[in-house]
């Protein structure tokens, strides 16, 4: 095992472009689980990126919320303003583990972890968070919608960091996200659902029912159009279309779809044509 | 009285076993089988490691038996030819560096020649699949009363019932672990364990060492819950053999996922019932039939089953039973010991019956459990006469009405008409649990105590029932300190060290305040005999007369004995299972409300309430928390407690995947206690332990039934099991 | 195996020492430092057997790389002052006491924090530590009187 430590950004980005392999560590909630008996997992390097201070705070601007690439769950709980403009994030963040997670967990360590039951992703997708990476060649911003190609799969180079997450900030008229596992703290999630409602139309972000967490866009059609729908079973063929869940070790693919389908129809029952 | 240890627990200063100072010690390792049944082909060691550098035990260095002594004997302390289930231990390993030693044990191939393994204990085995006896049967059990066919064939009505309960892991939060080390030549064995002399007696069968050269300490214990009554048995041997091996300490301590793994659950059952009834919802027969699966040795299943058995019927009058039980041989991990022994199983098929027939019938589950629930003077299944003047209907009504159940019962109809998403059910379940040792047990353990008198004129309890968060410090300091009217600080309990306390037998079965707590008491007044005092002598004439003892006899402390002595009145039968099957029961009522999301089909407790009859409580805050934590752990059993099992191994062995509840999942335990003292118990008490963990589940899952029309047969009723009861509803 | 040298604040006193890269702050804390208070329950983030303070927020031990310490601060169940978990004693909320040493972390942290419990609960805040044997209320009650809440919410209803 070897671990590079940086100090500063620059560091960092020529650490990772002189070590192909090397796995970025952040919070380390991911990367640690287990980590005493996969002696395995140590056979990489490891880039610190703890001393980065300079990414750790978030902010605001006139037009968006930008989280630091070392933002944490629990820097988003505790901002007043991101509670008001972008309550999901914070909904979201509450359901991470338990604040010994959300302390130590970041939001760009969600993204890049690319796991289909993430619980940060689902609600900065529906807000249409920019992700922002950075590498000695440049920066480059991508909208996390269009993130992932595919399991564990992303447009993120070996030698990108992500440097920041952009929030646009917009007039939301109905948002919610919900969170279902098998027990109410400290779950895995076996469905997640994050629907968000602006200018912008409709977003609808589903996870753990694809490889990736990804938005539901015949769905979203079905609300832009106002399509009748009189009860959950009318949601499954655009829920078939948008997603395709699996029986795993959590739930199984019936399960899932199922809820999936409860959840749409009875939190957007305002808004489903007759 | 506060507990006893509490502010070095509080404070981090309690050293459990892998937080004791060790110098020069090797860290130990178990390499395991990775199939359920076979014989051991090979065992290759990989190319990349410098094996000269580990200690490598196997069976050859087994000094004795290859047994770990137990009911039976017939689990090796490790396989030697073949292998009977996923994770059996094949070969040991130790090494200085604990990283080494575990990539080591990666290194280390078990190669098996595979047999057709026999998975489900509710199958028949086909021939292949036989490896016990002539049907893998490992232990029949039977009880009779009446003449349960005549009466079903009378019966206006009969309903029959299948239940399914799944295995349960223990999590105590303090995984298994033990430090072996040599002291000149005796062998020292420290660590996590519910029965040291379980430890003692299995170390010197396989050692081949008699008593004067074992030493068995106990360290505390992060919790047992029964996962520490047998199993720590085996760790103690091979971290025996790594010492003997390599004459070092060694230390073999379990990480979360081994422990989860390859350790002992609670035992799956299938129950089936027959039961005639009168209109008015009188039983008039019940046939009931207890299968539970075993795993892949015998370990402690055979007693199990036979508390599963007695607990069966429930606590109520019936003239006609019949309660026949069978513990499976499977190809599984061993089951073995958890909490409640076999009686949550068949009471929580019992207690789901109940409201099965209440339906049937359509009477109310109330009033069905009102008419049946034993009144003094009649018998149990055993034919046990119950005459101990506790009224346990009124345990029923006072649970029922610190829960409102009736105007609870008239909001869920007015919720559930309108609410769109949300259901709400109250669910209630009337429940026993037998204290101590069954039957003969307690006169078979011959358990003996002692009190000694100390050079300052306290004294020093020395018994080998230990502390693993269920408070037996404490309530053993306060049994002697009332019982010779000392301070609580004049009293010591001593460790628990073979060599230096006698067996008072094992802290099990929720017997350690109700029967050894009695020890405690004749032992202090064997104590006060021994110094010249009558037994009316207590506080300061008891210390001046210990301090006198000493000065008169120096180097020689008093010391008061007491031995197990039955109560009278007491008689088993154990060829007809006839009899009285314990000193004592305690009494309970639960009842709780729960909400289900039908969205997710999620069930949640809303509130819970538990009252029960325990004789008198000692101290009611440890009581309480013993009653809170069986509930939650019950709760858990019944919704998400879930092991998925691979090979007759649990493939989900990690907290992630495996759900306790946190605090987050369950309300607060609403607790109370209807005293009604014991003559035979430890001040006026009756075994509390185990009680709790005996009635939540049925509680909840008649709650769950109620609140959605469903009738559930199967725990855990996880949010995807309801769902599929749900959609079988709507279509049936 | 190469060593990393790491100097941080522990406990309000500044250490300095050579760690395995591997090395887990649960595993500097318990086996090289000799401060066993700090519990290992799952090594997975699960059940906060092993909770710090890091930089004064709790986190899971088992979680953090020992190599990201240095400049920080970090204080264990040693650190607390043992004369202020009286309300603990009292409601019962150690039994076997393998998830104490956590439970009381987060529990003391609440307790410096009393404003969160404007936004969450005291059930959502210990949720990130697992008790198998108390059912929560002895802790639950603990940390409401810590905090200066009635306490024994079980009792009242």
């Amino acid at each position: 095992m070897n671990v590079l430590l940086p100090d500063t950004l620059p560091q960092a980005l020529e650490l990772l472009s002189q070590n192909g392999d090397a796995v970025p560590m952040a919070g380390g909630t991911d990367l640690m689980v287990h980590w005493h008996v996969r002696p395995e997992a140590h056979q990489h390097t490891f880039v610190d990126l703890s001393r980065l201070e300079a990414l750790k705070p978030l902010s605001w601007t006139a037009d968006m919320l930008v989280l630091g690439g070392l933002t944490t769950y629990w820097d988003v709980i505790r901002d007043e303003r991101t509670r008001e403009e972008f309550p999901l994030l914070v909904d979201a963040a509450r359901q991470v583990g338990a604040i010994q997670i959300q302390a130590r967990g970041t939001w760009a360590g969600n993204i890049v972890n690319a796991s289909p039951a993430a619980d940060g992703v689902p609600v900065l997708m529906a807000y249409d968070a920019i992700v922002v990476l950075e590498s000695r060649r440049g920066r480059e911003q991508v909208p996390l919608d269009r993130f992932y190609s595919g399991y564990k799969q992303m447009r993120r180079r070996p030698d990108e960091l992500i440097v920041a997450i952009h929030v646009p900030r917009r007039r939301y008229s109905y948002q919610v996200f919900e969170k279902v596992g098998s027990r109410r703290a400290q779950a895995i999630a076996k469905v997640g659902l994050a629907v968000t409602r602006s200018d912008a139309g409709w977003r609808v972000v589903a996870a753990s029912v694809a490889p990736t967490i990804r938005r539901c866009p015949t769905v979203e059609r079905l609300l832009e159009t106002g399509a009748a729908v009189a009860s959950p079973s009318d949601l499954l063929p655009a829920i078939a279309q948008d997603v395709a869940p699996i029986d795993d070790i959590r739930s199984t693919a019936h399960y899932r779809t199922r809820v999936m389908a409860r959840l749409l129809y009875h939190d957007l029952r305002d808004f489903w044509g007759k | 009285m506060l507990r006893r240890e509490a502010l070095a627990k509080l404070t981090g200063r309690e050293r459990y076993v892998d937080d004791l100072p060790l110098d020069d010690f090797l860290w130990g390792m178990t390499v395991r089988s990775p199939a359920p049944r076979g014989r051991i082909a090979s065992v290759r060691f990989g190319k990349d490691i410098d094996w000269s550098r580990f200690v490598v035990v196997d069976h050859r260095d087994i000094p004795g038996p290859n047994v770990v002594a137990l009911i039976e004997q017939d689990q090796p302390v490790l396989a030697a030819e073949s292998v009977r289930h996923v994770h059996e231990p094949v070969l040991l390993l130790a090494h200085r560096s604990r990283a080494a030693v575990r990539s080591a044990a990666r290194a280390v191939e078990v190669v098996v020649a595979e047999e057709p393994a026999a998975l489900d204990f509710r199958a028949v085995p086909a021939p292949a699949q036989i490896q016990y006896g002539k049907d893998n049967v490992l232990k029949h059990l039977k009880i009779e009363k009446g003449d349960v066919e005549r009466a079903l064939a009378r019966a206006p009505v009969v309903v029959a019932g299948t239940y399914e309960t799944g295995a349960q892991e223990h999590v105590y939060l303090e995984t298994q672990g033990m430090i072996a080390y040599l002291e000149g030549g005796v062998l020292v064995v420290k660590g996590s364990m519910q029965c040291p002399y379980y430890v003692l007696k299995a170390l010197q069968h396989a050692l081949g060492r008699d008593e004067t050269r074992v030493r068995v300490i106990q360290t505390p214990t992060g919790g047992g819950f029964g996962g520490k009554e047998e199993f720590p048995s085996h760790i103690a041997l091979h971290a025996a053999l790594l010492a003997l091996k390599s004459g070092r300490p060694v230390k073999l301590i379990y990480d979360r996922g081994e422990d989860m793994a390859a350790t002992t659950k609670r035992h799956p059952a299938l129950v089936r019932h027959r039961t005639g009834l009168a209109r008015d919802g009188r039983l008039l027969a019940q046939d009931i039939e207890v299968v539970i699966d075993g795993g892949a040795y015998v370990t402690l299943s055979p007693v199990v089953l036979s508390r599963a058995i007695i607990h069966a019927a429930g606590p109520y009058a019936c003239d006609n039973v019949r309660i026949t039980g069978r513990a499976m041989f499977t190809n599984a991990v061993p089951f073995g010991a958890f909490r409640g022994f076999g009686a949550p199983q068949s009471q929580f098929a019992g207690e789901r019956h109940m409201d099965v027939i209440a339906r049937t019938l359509g009477v109310d589950p109330v009033e069905l459990r009102r008419v049946n629930l034993l009144k003094d003077g009649q018998t149990t299944a055993t034919g046990q006469v119950i005459r101990d003047g506790t009224d346990r209907v009124a345990v029923m009504e006072r649970a029922l009405e610190l829960a409102r159940y009736r105007e609870k019962g008239h909001e869920h109809a007015g919720f559930n008409a309108t609410h769109p998403t949300m259901r709400r059910g109250m669910g209630l379940a009337t429940f026993y649990h037998g204290a101590g040792f069954t039957g003969g047990g307690e006169a078979a353990l011959k358990s003996r105590l002692r009190v000694a008198g100390r050079a300052d004129g306290g004294v020093e309890v020395l018994s080998a029932n230990i502390e693993m968060g269920q408070g037996t410090l404490t309530v053993f300091t306060e049994l002697a300190a009332n019982r010779l009217g000392l301070e609580p600080d004049d009293v010591i309990i001593a460790e628990a060290d073979t060599t230096r306390v006698p067996n008072s037998g094992p802290t099990v079965a929720s017997r350690t305040t109700m029967i050894v707590g009695g020890l405690v008491e004749r032992a202090c007044d064997d104590l006060r005999r021994r110094v010249g005092l009558d037994d009316a002598s207590r506080g300061q004439a008891v210390k001046d007369a210990i301090r006198r003892w000493h000065r008169e006899h120096p180097g020689e402390p008093p010391i008061g004995e007491a031995a197990y002595e039955r109560p009278p009145g007491i008689e088993w039968d154990d060829k007809t299972y006839r009899g009285d099957a314990y000193g004592a029961f305690a009494w309970a009522a639960y009842v709780t409300e729960v909400e289900v999301d039908l969205r997710t089909c999620g069930a949640r407790v809303i509130d819970f309430v538990a009252v029960q009859e325990v004789g008198k409580v000692l101290n009611p805050t440890l009581a309480r928390g013993q009653v809170q934590g069986g509930v939650v752990q019950g709760i858990g059993w019944a919704l998400m407690e879930e092991c998925k099992w691979q090979q007759g191994a649990m493939a989900n062995n990690q907290l992630t995947n495996y759900l306790i509840p946190t605090s987050d999942d369950v309300p607060p335990v609403r607790v109370a206690f209807v005293e009604n003292p014991y003559p035979h118990g430890a001040g006026g008490a009756k075994g509390l332990g185990e009680l709790p963990i005996d009635g939540p589940a049925p509680a909840v899952v008649n709650a769950v039934a109620r609140a959605t029309g469903t009738d559930p047969r199967a725990i855990p009723v996880t949010p995807e099991r309801l769902m599929e009861l749900m959609e079988n509803a709507v279509r049936g | 195996m190469t060593t990393l040298t790491v100097a941080f604040t522990l406990n309000g006193k500044p250490v300095s020492l050579d760690v395995a890269p591997a090395d887990r702050l649960l595993d500097t804390l318990r086996y090289q430092l000799g401060l066993t208070g700090t519990k290992e329950g799952c090594g997975e983030g699960e059940c906060g057997a092993c909770t710090v303070y890091l930089d004064g927020l709790p986190v899971d031990s088992c979680l953090v790389p020992t190599f990201q310490m240095t400049g920080r601060r970090v204080e264990t169940i040693e650190s607390l002052d043992a004369r202020s978990l009286a309300a603990f004693e009292r409601c019962g909320a150690t039994q076997c006491g393998a998830c104490t040493p956590g439970v009381v972390m987060t529990a003391w942290w609440i307790r410096e924090h009393p404003d969160l419990l404007g936004s969450h609960t005291v059930r959502e805040l210990m949720a990130g530590n697992l008790c198998r044997c108390t059912g929560y209320d002895g802790i639950i009650d603990a940390v409401t009187e810590a905090v200066g809440g009635e306490g024994r919410e079980n009792r009242k209803r």
